[in-house]
């Protein structure tokens, strides 16, 4: 059997587990060690893949297997894997990993939480295993489905508008993505003359400049309100601030990475003219989001907001490096993707930790945290310096290969555009340096916080497992360059191509 | 090659000792941590002084020429071809100065905190956060390359902002560390955008191709011009931006005093003698590249130099917190440093600027680092930081007090002492560049000498203050640096740095220019003369002096308001003006919009939804209705 399926397998049989689990405890360390074991699957998928590559085979996509799905449309259910997916399916893994160990304590319908959160997690996995769009949009769609419920009943604050909001917008996107896969379907002709919604069928079919014209911005905005495209990111800040902590990882970490992963994999892919006629207006779009985020962040009181704001500066990087349409600017963005996914489901949790002691997400009701819990406060400061790009942890990585990669533009207008995104390289300094100066130093505001207790050990492993691949990362970059950097080749290719 | 193998210990040491002190240390014994922290930077000083004796004795130069030597050199990051962020290890005379510089000083800091922060309840944190320094500092004068220089320069960056929030539970502390970790990121961003035009048109990060004379492949970007200024212009003065922003070049100096907030120890490491002058360095490391390429940067760094170093000079006059005199002195005396560079030539005996700048470099790194210990010894001792609190303490503090004493010498460039022969060289070479900034340094040398001393009068002469209790010398870890630091001091300008420093990296010979020394020996005397009148014994006449300067004399104690400046444009403009529209644009217009639409949606189905309303008459009746204008109009359109 093709042992990419067990990344789908896993998490159902684990579901399963916990429908026959008995008790809280057994809901736990069922779901604990089905991630566990999804973890060891990616890692062992990230290695096979590497050896498979060294035994010098080249195709754009290896483990593929393909089962004709229904006839009349030509579906297929067919899956593969290139280094960005499988990266992505590592970084799904450990998020995931992580997510579990921060819900340890989850107060009531434990086992229909982990049930949906795991349902969750499948159907972004099998997103990433996907090459026919039809199965990729299954998935998409199962993934979104849970995240409704999550926020629904297991949230906080107004958690009934903010679950709403947040799957309506993303359901918007999702009706943009069923036009745009229709439009590629039906007017991308394939060398047979017969239509497909493979991938990398597709990919080799012609597809007209007008319909490229008319069907990207539908697959690009579609992709692009789950990657919170500015002005289409406002589902994030409410949807995050009711979200439960788990569910916020999950999202921010790796839900809003299917929206960069299809803006790149399907939209410029497979309607490259489109995408380069396009793509001024959308780097106006996101240069502007970048600095726009980060100066909304500076305002906000709220440390799930911050996040929030800080997540649309940074998946604006995202899209800005994957629209510079140069392989290392394009290898860049993946990497912020990764970065940006395992720094901000760090974040979550830390804020899920802090919430659970002190009963507020306001900065300015607390204060001299690091004083009282020093677990916590300490590995909330190096989210942060991740989060501003200190060298040596994986936000930094990202950014400089997307900046040093969207400078080799030679026009003007792509200089004007990268240095206003690196401007937000101060703005984000000051303000995740005014969260931390707020939250964790300074004299104690509350006399109750004394006797707030420290990490306790699920919630170590929680935050350790995403920090040691934050450093591992910024530490040792260039192997997960070198992995992206490849699979990228017949992406460069096909955008060179029309120029 | 493999002769300088023992050199990767230098920087690793330091990044090993942080991570097993900052993982285990509270498991120890806080002394525990003191003990191996200084024991791995003593190793790490003789690795050091074992490098230079190789270098400069040994197997450094050939045919006269000193060569870099590139023992390590490792990709990091490969983005394409050859173009790749290296992590390596460059030896050439001003690295290996630098690291005798560093470590000499880290080590001294390293013991005499073993005395300053006993009993403090974050030992272990201070000395793996000195350790994080260290590495970092070490990294950035080892680069190879000037990315990598950026890598350990953001580092730098984070550790002092760790070291200066310190206390992390003062507000004050926390604001002076954000403070200077903002402002240097500002001046950062401009630097790495000099990087990216830099390397965009040279293919490359590598300083030993960027600053060969010969074959630098900037030569290729002459003539391409943006707005006028040649790109290798915006380059460099972006890339001295960055610069500007690490030595606290005016306008970028307002960190710096504030920085003080920090534990005494850490101000003597970081912010006197090793991370504020990485940007006197990296102006030296790209010497060539300014030199030849962007001569009007050049001439533009001399200006800033020798308009921050006056500028400095006179705040210092007005300070009272002695922590805050002493940087601004260190200001002032790195000015001097960029000046000298900024006037230097290239090319035998016109290089003299560019030696005396790295020859100013090392002098003032001991005798400030031993200023601020001495200063940490002080403050130890009478529990204040205002020289108003202090007097008379040269009877309970000796050691301190001659060391003190010898310090200030140096600095006011009394002869025969280490500060005396470097002045003296940036002196020569500003007199034969440029006679305006020849006489901006030789009055700041006369002021110089002035606030120092008066400094020296305010604290260990005059009358005894009401201390807590008897002020007592500080124990002997503590003045063992001091009086080793003097011994620096003193004797530092003995050594033959006109052999070993030039732009060109063939030795000079350089004699004493009496001519010029003596005219600046003797206003740096008339400085201590004054401050001897004003200040060794208490009278009226300073706060005199004071009233009769009035405004002038508030607007410099108040720093020329810049800070203020800085707080307008930042608080008023950039958070009121941008930051609180964005926010509140985001939620009301943008999301407002989202909300909108919802509003209209389920209004308009409130509206019509009564249509559905389940009675049959009422659909029969709108059926026939509508089928009747249905064939109305039909009839209509087909006649």
């Amino acid at each position: 059997m093709n042992i990419l399926n067990l990344v789908v397998i896993i998490p159902l049989l684990t579901v399963m587990g916990i429908v026959m689990a008995k008790n809280m405890k057994a809901v736990r360390w069922v779901s604990a060690t089905g991630m566990f074991l999804q973890l060891l699957t990616a890692v062992f998928l990230m290695f096979s893949y590497l050896a498979i590559r060294k035994s010098g085979v080249t195709d754009e996509m290896v483990m593929m297997s393909d089962h004709l799905w229904f006839k009349t449309l030509n579906i297929h259910y067919t899956i593969g894997v290139d280094g960005i997916s499988v990266a992505m399916i590592l970084l799904t893994g450990i998020v995931v990993f992580a997510g579990i160990f921060a819900s340890w304590e989850v107060e009531y319908l434990q086992k229909e939480f982990f049930i949906s959160l795991i349902l969750l997690a499948t159907g972004v996995f099998g997103f990433f295993i996907s090459i026919d769009l039809f199965t990729m949009f299954l998935y998409y769609e199962i993934a979104v489905i849970p995240m409704y419920l999550l926020i629904g009943i297991w949230g906080s604050g107004p958690k009934e508008y903010s679950a709403m909001k947040l799957t309506l917008m993303l359901m918007g996107g999702s009706a943009l993505l069923i036009v745009a896969m229709f439009g590629i379907y039906y007017t991308t002709v394939l060398p047979d003359g017969s239509h497909s919604f493979n991938l990398l069928q597709l990919a080799q079919g012609a597809m007209s400049s007008p319909a490229q014209r008319f069907f990207f911005p539908f697959a690009f905005l579609g992709f692009g309100v789950l990657g919170a495209l500015f002005p289409f990111h406002t589902w994030s800040p409410d949807g995050h601030a009711s979200a439960p902590t788990a569910v916020s990882m999950l999202h921010a970490g790796v839900l809003m990475k299917l929206g960069g992963y299809g803006i790149f994999r399907v939209a410029m892919y497979l309607m490259p003219q489109a995408a380069h006629e396009q793509a001024w207006i959308f780097i106006i779009l996101t240069s502007t989001s970048v600095i726009y985020g980060a100066f909304g962040a500076i305002w906000q009181k709220d440390l799930k907001y911050i996040n929030a704001y800080s997540s649309v500066s940074h998946c604006g990087l995202v899209i800005f490096g994957l629209l510079m349409m140069n392989q290392t600017a394009m290898d860049g963005a993946i990497l912020q993707m990764i970065s940006h996914g395992l720094m901000t489901a760090l974040f979550f949790a830390l804020i899920g930790m802090i919430y659970s002691r002190t009963h507020t997400r306001m900065i300015h009701e607390m204060g001299g945290l690091m004083k009282v819990v020093p677990f916590l406060g300490v590995v909330y400061m190096i989210a942060g310096f991740a989060s501003l790009g200190l060298p040596g942890l994986s936000g930094f990585v990202a950014e400089m290969t997307i900046f040093i990669g969207a400078f080799q533009h030679g026009d003007l207008f792509y200089r004007i555009a990268t240095i206003m995104a690196i401007s937000a390289i101060v703005v984000t300094a000051v303000y995740i340096l005014r969260v931390v100066g707020i939250l964790l130093l300074g004299p104690i505001k509350n006399e109750h916080y004394l006797h707030l207790k420290d990490a306790t050990w699920y919630e170590r492993i929680s935050t350790l497992t995403l920090l040691i691949a934050v450093a591992g990362i910024g530490f040792f970059p260039n192997w997960l360059y070198q992995v992206v950097y490849d699979s990228l080749d017949p992406i460069v290719l096909k955008l060179s191509t029309v120029l | 090659m493999n002769t300088f193998s023992y050199t990767f210990l230098i920087p690793i040491l330091p990044l090993l000792m942080f991570l097993f002190i900052g993982l285990t240390g509270h498991k120890f014994k806080p002394i525990v941590s003191g003990v191996i922290g200084t024991v791995s930077l003593g190793i790490v000083t003789l690795l050091s002084y074992a490098t230079a004796i190789q270098y400069f004795w040994g197997v450094g130069k050939i045919d006269e020429v000193f060569q870099t030597i590139i023992p390590y050199n490792y990709t990091w990051l490969q983005f394409w071809g050859n173009f790749k962020i290296s992590m390596g290890i460059l030896l050439d005379p001003i690295s290996v100065m630098m690291l005798v510089v560093v470590s000499t000083v880290s080590f001294m800091v390293h013991i005499y905190s073993i005395g300053y922060m006993k009993g403090d309840g974050g030992f272990s944190r201070f000395f793996s956060f000195l350790s994080l320094f260290s590495f970092s500092m070490l990294g950035l004068v080892l680069a190879t390359n000037i990315f990598q220089m950026y890598i350990f320069w953001e580092l730098v960056g984070v550790s002092s902002f760790l070291l200066i929030g310190y206390y992390y539970e003062k507000p004050s502390a926390v604001a002076a560390s954000k403070k200077a970790f903002i402002v240097t990121r500002f001046a950062d961003f401009g630097f790495l955008i000099g990087i990216l035009i830099l390397s965009f048109y040279t293919g490359t990060f590598d300083f030993g191709v960027l600053t060969n004379p010969e074959t630098t492949p900037v030569a290729s970007m002459t003539g391409i011009t943006f707005m006028g200024v040649s790109v290798v212009s915006w380059a460099m003065i972006l890339i001295f931006a960055g610069g500007a922003g690490k030595s606290a070049m005016f306008p970028l100096h307002i960190w710096l005093p504030d920085a003080m907030e920090g534990p005494t120890p850490v101000s003597a490491l970081i912010h006197a003698a090793t991370m504020v002058v990485a940007g006197v360095y990296l102006v030296a490391r790209m010497f060539v590249v300014y030199h030849f390429y962007a001569p009007g940067v050049q001439e533009l760094i001399g200006y800033v130099g020798g308009f921050t170093s006056l500028f400095a000079a006179i705040i210092a006059i007005t300070q009272f917190d002695i922590k805050r005199v002493l940087a601004f002195s260190t200001l002032s005396q790195i000015g001097y440093m960029m000046l000298a560079l900024g006037v230097s030539g290239y090319g035998a005996e016109h290089g003299v600027g560019y030696m005396a700048s790295m020859f100013h470099l090392f002098t003032h790194a001991m005798f400030k680092a031993l200023l601020f210990l001495g200063a940490g010894s002080v403050i130890h001792a009478v529990h204040s930081n205002y020289m108003y609190d202090m007097g008379g303490l040269r009877k309970y503090m000796p050691i301190t007090h001659i060391t003190f004493l010898i310090a200030t010498l140096t600095i006011a460039g009394v002869p025969f002492l280490s500060g005396f022969f470097s002045k003296d060289e940036i002196l020569v070479a500003a007199f034969e560049h440029n006679k305006l900034l020849f006489a901006i340094e030789f009055l700041v040398a006369g002021i110089t000498a002035f606030y120092m001393f008066r400094l020296y009068f305010n604290v260990f002469w005059g009358e005894d203050k009401h201390y807590h209790h008897t002020p007592h010398e500080s124990p002997l870890v503590m003045t063992i640096p001091l009086m080793i630091l003097a011994f620096g001091a003193i004797f530092a300008g003995y050594l033959p740095f006109a052999h070993m420093i030039s732009p060109d990296k063939t030795p000079m010979h350089l004699h004493l220019h009496w001519n010029i020394a003596i005219p600046s020996v003797l206003i740096g005397l008339a400085g201590i003369a004054l401050a001897w009148v004003l200040y060794k014994k208490k009278n009226p006449i300073p706060d005199k002096l004071a009233s009769a300067f009035g405004t002038f004399y508030t607007t410099v104690y108040h720093k020329f308001y810049i800070d203020e400046i800085y707080l307008f444009v930042t608080h008023k403009i950039l958070f009121n003006m941008v930051s609180r529209p964005v926010a509140w644009f985001d939620r009301h217009i943008v999301d407002g919009t989202m909300n909108g639409v919802a509003f209209i949606v389920t209004t308009s189905s409130n509206k019509i939804k009564g249509l559905q309303s389940g009675q049959l008459q009422q659909y029969a009746a709108v059926f026939i209705a509508g089928a009747l204008g249905l064939v109305l109009l039909g009839i209509y359109f087909l006649q």
